[in-house]
């Protein structure tokens, strides 16, 4: 039996509702702070986040941040989501035991609309009119208690950002909470014009003035959607945006690079050597060292991509590049997601959640690791530096190496636009979308919220590579030990392994590209990141040395005993080829299904091999 | 006696009363679906004003509208279907 009121009612949960722009997410940050957890609600790419909140009277409740929406219509996965976590008809969580409905004070009739909405589901409410400070700002005057009483529900006014304004909203969930009303019915939703029309009266009763739209943002947009200044800032933003994830990703790298090196040398000293050294050296520590490298740029990227989104640039960028997405059946806001693949893969299609339509967001995950990410620099630049002269041409203004790298990059940047093209008329056709969305006012970002979010990125990012990526290490590691070179084997050790058994077999599939025994064997390690596959071959060739003159040795190996076109098509396949664990996880992550990952992995791979078939051929048939 | 005008044929900085909507018009019937709710929804509304703000940099597409306190960004394809009485007569 309780003692306490408040044990009547265990785990309270209460759900963050309300649209797009709302400040929601910033509410649901300064609530929770540190307390929050992201994951998937199941069978659908809907984020779930959710967090712990500790009222003034001592009450832990749960509270859960629902997708921004405009209705509760099913149209969108983050709509129906929505709908049935209210309706408590959603399979996996339960229904809340009241909403909190965050509404921008400064487009309230907008908001409105949405909190009548969701009257109609019976769940008790409050309504936060957030953006407090902004509306006074413009001057918009709204009267919580007439709206209070016209709604006939708690109204507080809030600024999500600041801590200190919250103690209205505290309270108010104090109250609420120690006495909560009991869910009603559900009854019938009128339709969207009904709603607007009751919004729109509730709206002239508690509105005292009507305000002017924010300034700053009016005077901003003049010049960052300027049809030339606009596109000349955006792509200075990018540049700049790239030049710095390449020149402070740098010593960090190195840094990590190094360490590992040092741990592998202190590991040398200390254990015999066995094949237990050999797991952590050769397998574990290289193998995830691979893909941990590229953290500090990952890193980089979303902290640029959490900026650009939480002031409201993300959107602007969107408009100025809809047009040129448009043409290949994507839109706007595809853009950025794949800018950021240039780098990484990885926080490029992490990135994509921003994209509301499944099927867009799809699309460009399908299309993300055909940008050149910097894994494959390394690769590049071995092959290129061996094959290709570094001869001056058109009249001496570039050089034939820089060329040809630029053209790799180009034809990464072309199939992709026809694969999403061929994707919008096949896998994933449907009704066009329209493009139709908000631009938020301009906000500075708030570094704690920042810093939750980034956290939040690099947690997802490390739990892979503590996870799938530790296993397929390892899983490498044991393909390419096992068995053993026999007793007077003449070949490198790999050659007798797994890796080699099944690159040697490999080969026959591989012979019409080009490709000799070793390349075909360092392939199977090469799964692990792109960049693997240089030392494998240093592995399979048997060189020794540090990591410079491994690179040193196999730029005189590939010089003298690869075939131009064998080269050629070697940088052809890796244009294309899904080399990569890391992304692959990604992707199963994102989509949700095993099915896109696999569809990904597999037209990826027949690419790479129609391409380095082709362009071997060619090279062969213009040798000749 | 008033034109009748659609917001796709307005050029950035002009201004016009929206009228009403008219998603029939769309070539496309499964994209007019919804789309007179989705306007409404993100705050279109008969009575309000709307301003072309800004234009997107190639064929002057997307614009970008003042509508109330907000701006909103939309396809001139989907600006057809909002119908406007800019005071001309």
């Amino acid at each position: 039996m309780s003692n306490k009121p408040q044990d009547v009612k265990q785990n309270i949960k209460v759900a963050l509702v309300g649209s797009p722009n709302c400040g929601k997410s910033s509410l649901f940050n300064t609530l929770t702070g540190s307390r929050q957890k992201v994951a998937n609600y199941p069978g659908v790419t809907v984020e779930r986040r959710s967090g712990k909140y500790t009222t003034a009277d001592n009450r832990t409740i749960t509270l859960i941040d629902l997708p921004g929406i405009y209705s509760l219509k099913d149209r969108t996965l983050d709509e129906r989501v929505s709908r049935q976590v209210i309706t408590g008809t959603h399979v996996s969580e339960s229904q809340p035991d009241l909403l909190l409905c965050v509404a921008d004070s400064t487009n309230l009739r907008v908001h409105l609309r949405l909190v009548l909405e969701l009257k109609h589901l019976g769940l008790p409410i409050i309504l936060a009119l957030n953006m407090h400070d902004m509306a006074q700002r413009d001057d918009i005057r709204i009267d919580p208690e007439i709206l209070s009483k016209e709604l006939g529900i708690p109204v507080v006014t809030t600024i999500a950002v600041r801590r200190a304004s919250l103690d209205d909203l505290k309270n108010q969930l104090s109250k609420t909470l120690n006495d909560l009303p009991e869910k009603q019915e559900a009854v019938p939703v009128p339709t969207t014009r009904e709603l607007q029309q009751q919004a729109r009266d509730i709206a002239a009763r508690a509105l005292l003035s009507e305000g002017s739209q924010h300034k700053v943002t009016r005077q901003l947009d003049r010049v960052l959607l300027h049809p030339v200044f606009g596109i000349i800032i955006f792509f200075i933003t990018l540049f700049g945006m790239f030049q710095l994830v390449y020149f402070w990703a740098a010593a960090p790298m190195d840094l990590i690079e190094r360490g590992f090196a040092t741990l592998q040398d202190l590991i040398s000293n200390i254990l015999p050597d066995n094949w237990f050294r050999s797991l952590l050296n050769n397998g574990i520590i290289a193998g995830v060292g691979s893909v941990l490298v590229f953290l500090p740029q990952i890193i980089i990227l979303f902290t640029f991509i959490l900026i650009l989104e939480s002031t409201g640039y993300m959107a602007r960028a969107a408009f100025i590049m809809d047009r040129l997405m448009a043409m290949v059946g994507l839109n706007g806001r595809a853009f950025i997601p794949l800018m950021s693949s240039f780098a990484c893969a990885i926080p490029g299609i992490m990135a994509t959640r921003t994209i509301e339509h499944h099927r867009d967001r799809i699309t460009t995950i399908m299309i993300a690791p055909l940008m050149t990410c910097s894994a494959r620099i390394p690769v590049y630049a071995l092959l290129i530096g061996a094959v290709v002269p570094n001869q001056p041409i058109i009249f001496g203004l570039f050089g034939l190496q820089g060329v040809v790298l630029f053209g790799l990059y180009l034809v990464g940047i072309v199939s992709a636009l026809i694969v999403a093209m061929v994707l919008k008329m096949t896998l994933t056709k449907g009704v066009a979308q329209p493009f139709l969305m908000e631009l938020p006012k301009y906000q500075l970002p708030v570094f704690r919220h920042l810093m939750i979010n980034l956290w939040e990125r690099v947690k997802t990012f490390l739990r892979r590579a503590g996870t799938i990526i530790l296993y397929a290490a390892i899983g490498l590691w044991l393909l390419a030990q096992y068995p053993k070179k026999p007793i007077g084997g003449l070949e490198p050790d790999i050659f007798y392994s797994y890796a080699g058994i099944m690159g040697r077999a490999l080969q026959h599939i591989f012979a019409p590209l080009g490709f000799n025994w070793e390349m075909s064997i360092a392939l199977i390690p090469g799964m692990a990141a792109r960049e693997v596959a240089i030392g494998a071959l240093g592995t399979v060739y048997a060189l020794q040395g540090n990591e410079g003159q491994v690179e040193q040795s196999l730029r005189t190996i590939i010089q003298s005993t690869w075939s131009l076109p064998t080269a050629f098509a070697f940088l052809a396949w890796y244009i294309f080829a899904p080399q990569c664990f890391a992304t692959i996880a990604t992707v199963r992550r994102e989509t949700n299904s095993w099915g896109w990952t696999a569809f990904m992995t597999g037209y990826l791979f027949a690419l790479a091999y129609f391409a380095a078939f082709v362009v071997n051929k060619t090279a062969i048939a213009l040798l000749a | 006696m008033m034109t009748i005008k659609y917001l796709s044929d307005l050029k950035k900085g002009e201004e016009a009363t929206i009228l009403g909507f008219d998603a029939e018009s769309c070539k496309d019937i499964d994209f007019a679906r919804d789309l007179e709710d989705r306007l409404l929804e993100i705050g279109f509304e008969e009575g309000l004003n709307v301003k072309i703000l800004h234009e997107g940099p190639i064929s002057r597409d997307p614009i970008a509208v003042r509508i109330g306190q907000m701006t909103v960004a939309l396809r001139r394809m989907e600006a057809a279907a909002v119908r406007i009485y800019n005071g001309k007569s």
